[in-house]
């Protein structure tokens, strides 16, 4: 049974530090290369394998990333 | 009773829930009285010497906050330890009572009485704009009663309250009238009391209460120093007390408080035996000061002179309010010596060529 | 597939913060140190019970964030405001929240007396080597040779003087219960510093005496650095002189 999980970025408080990029087993986060209105990029899931581990909310100094994981 | 101890027996019978302080002469005897009396089982108060001045008054910063009611005492040098937190205090509008037993100065000067922390009590003594109320007594009577004041105008207005007392009616052992045992607040009296912004832990029903007197908005911390101006002027309005002692026929008035009063009490009576009308106009409340009522006396009066145990503080604002519509002279003996009535009394002839 | 839903929620901000944005530059240690925290003491169910005390220097502004009563203290004098409140509301929670320049410097006395005296109160003590708020000066906590804005050309210790490891030295009074130190710059230690929170919180309430967590984290700021640059830097050079792991469990000594 294999775990897939999805993330939600609150793009207006991310501040672009990219601390959640390294933490990341299945390597599913990059930074956008849009800006938000305090002009820093925000991160986002740009693949799917997500595993819902909560490694990147857990590390992100911000609280604004949001987990959701199913069992597949 | 010392004056001292009558402080201490009136903070445990006036219900207060902590003492935080650090030992000095020549106030050590509060501190002392409160260990061997133990109000922590009489009425529940907690009592606890601190590393430090400048940790006895944080304490209380902590205390206040959580809408207790606390005190501390110390005296001079470690008021002036403790004057970061009484601002603190006073811009966080915290209630709560600090006990300045005051000592000859400046620096470590000596331990004898003295009236020169009159300019640090009623002019700020910290940073920023900002009063205590301050409240002189004069005897071990008043020591023991403006405890139990200070605190209801502290509550009252939120704000930091100080006894300004001094070396010899702290030592000092007179008879007095304990008021009764007032029962210490319950934690759900105080919640109840104070629940609207002391820290006492937030309940889902209500917002997070926030103690600090950081705010880095500018036009905000100008608003906050308005409504702070707004509360003192309604204690200038309502809560000055001052003692006219003979002072109705007098001509010239004496101006004094605390142990220079009770001297220059003598002094209007070796006056009057030479048929000299003197009167006495004595101080209670520091801050705020009597400004209308000396204002109005300075109509009426020859003179005023101000005796103090200090090189002229108090004086300053005497002059302030008579307004030069009189004379005002001034008498006073520092570095912890006490004025006698017939020096003070020389000086006003001297000065009045009578 | 839609995988948003509430009954697949694994991780969410918790509402023990508030939702206001952080002052904390960007991949700060603070803002986790502070959610950990607060995960901890709504986890436990007692953000009723909870008072905090903020420090002076980058989380003065901590009660912005975190969603309970809180005081903001004068420079270092965090745990006499916590020793005054726990002992007026022996039934609170009561923790301290500082930084190396308020604890283990201008704070330094508060901080060995409230732990000498067993207060039962928590000591949240977050050490990034550095003054931050102020703009990168020397610490008492700044590494040997470490570069400061007031040590510019590394700190000299015959001239500047040692780092203090305040934490080692406080885990020797017998006041204090449970000393440890983490870190929060990776998940596996942001889970382990929030057991040892937990810890703190549980076993100072339980009154067996002052609980110590020191959280050795990054100012990439202040050593003018990324994010993610300063965390191996600290793992490289904090963390051999600051090393991880728990000094006094129980009252007694690690090791």
């Amino acid at each position: 049974m294999a775990l897939k999980g999805k993330i939600v970025v609150d793009t207006e408080k991310c501040k672009g530090c990219e601390v959640c990029i390294p933490v990341c087993p299945t390597e599913v986060i990059e930074m956008s290369r849009l800006v938000n209105g305090k002009g820093y990029h925000f991160m986002e899931q740009v693949r799917e394998n997500c595993t819902g581990c909560t490694n990147c909310a857990v590390v992100c100094p911000d609280g604004v990333i949001t987990v959701y994981r199913i069992k597949v | 009773m010392k004056g001292n101890e009558a402080m201490a027996e009136a903070a445990i019978r006036c219900g207060a829930d902590g003492y935080f302080g650090y030992p000095i002469t020549p106030q050590s005897e509060v501190l002392e009285y409160l260990m061997v009396e133990k109000p922590w089982e009489r009425t529940g108060m907690v009592v606890l010497q601190a590393e430090s001045e400048v940790a006895s008054i944080n304490m209380i910063y902590g205390g206040a906050s959580t809408g207790k009611k606390v005190l501390t005492s110390s005296s001079s040098p470690g008021i002036s330890l403790m004057q970061e937190g009484i601002s603190y205090l006073a811009g966080a509008e915290l209630p709560c009572l600090i006990i300045n037993v005051v000592r000859g100065g400046p620096g470590l000067g000596d331990i004898q009485p003295s009236q020169s922390d009159y300019f640090q009590s009623v002019k700020g003594g910290g940073h920023g704009d900002y009063h205590m109320y301050v409240i002189a007594p004069s005897s071990v009577q008043e020591s023991s009663d403006f405890v139990k004041k200070a605190f209801e105008v502290a509550f009252k207005y939120r704000i930091p309250a100080m006894i300004q007392s001094d070396g010899a009616i702290g030592q000092m052992m007179e008879k007095v009238e304990l008021f009764p045992q007032i029962t210490r607040r319950t934690d759900t009296e105080v919640i109840a009391e104070c629940g609207s912004w002391a820290t006492t832990g937030k309940p889902t029903t209500r917002e997070r209460n926030i103690i600090t007197s950081l705010d880095l908005i500018p036009e905000k911390l100008e608003n906050h120093n308005h409504k702070l101006q707004a509360k003192y002027k309604e204690m200038e309005a309502n809560e000055v007390i001052f003692e006219e002692i003979q002072c109705d026929d007098a001509e010239y008035l004496l101006v004094a408080y605390g142990t220079s009063a009770r001297v220059c009490q003598k002094t209007v009576q070796l006056a009057r035996e030479k048929g000299i009308k003197l009167g006495l106009f004595r101080l209670i409340t520091l801050w705020p000061f009597p400004k209308k009522r000396i204002e109005e006396l300075a109509l009426t009066k020859k003179g005023f002179m101000a005796v103090e145990m200090s090189e002229g503080q108090m004086v300053e604002d005497v002059m302030l309010n008579v307004k030069g519509k009189a004379p005002v002279e001034f008498f006073g003996r520092s570095g912890g010596i006490i004025p006698n009535p017939t020096e003070v009394l020389n000086a006003f002839e001297q000065k009045f060529r009578r | 597939m839609d995988i948003i839903k509430t009954e697949n929620l694994v991780y969410k901000k918790t509402d023990a913060m508030t939702d206001k944005a952080l002052s904390y530059c960007p991949g700060c240690g603070h803002g986790t140190a502070h959610r950990i925290a607060m995960e901890v003491l709504e986890e436990m169910g007692v953000i009723q019970d909870t008072i905090g005390v903020a420090p002076v220097g980058c989380s003065v502004l901590a009660y912005e964030f975190m969603n309970i009563d809180m005081q903001q203290a004068a420079h270092g004098r965090a745990p006499a405001l916590a020793t005054a409140i726990k002992r007026l509301w022996p039934s609170k929670y009561v923790f301290t929240y500082q930084g190396d320049g308020d604890l283990a410097a201008i704070g330094t006395a508060e901080t060995i007396h409230a732990c000498n005296r067993g207060e039962n109160i928590v000591i949240i003590f977050i050490n990034n080597g550095i003054y931050g708020m102020t703009g990168g000066q020397m610490a008492p906590t700044t590494l040997p040779n470490m570069k400061s804005s007031t040590s510019p050309y590394g700190r000299d210790e015959a001239m500047m003087g040692h780092p203090l490891k305040i934490t080692e030295l406080i885990a020797h009074l017998p006041g204090v219960h449970y000393v440890t130190r983490q870190a929060v710059h990776k998940p596996t230690e942001v889970r382990r510093a929030k057991k040892a929170l937990r810890k703190a919180f549980e076993q100072s309430y339980a009154k067996k005496g002052l609980c110590f967590v020191e959280i050795v984290s990054n100012c990439n700021s202040g050593w003018k650095m990324t994010p993610n640059q300063s965390n191996i830097w600290m793992e490289e050079n904090m963390f051999p002189y600051y090393p991880l792991g728990d000094i006094k469990v129980d009252g007694q000594l690690v090791k």
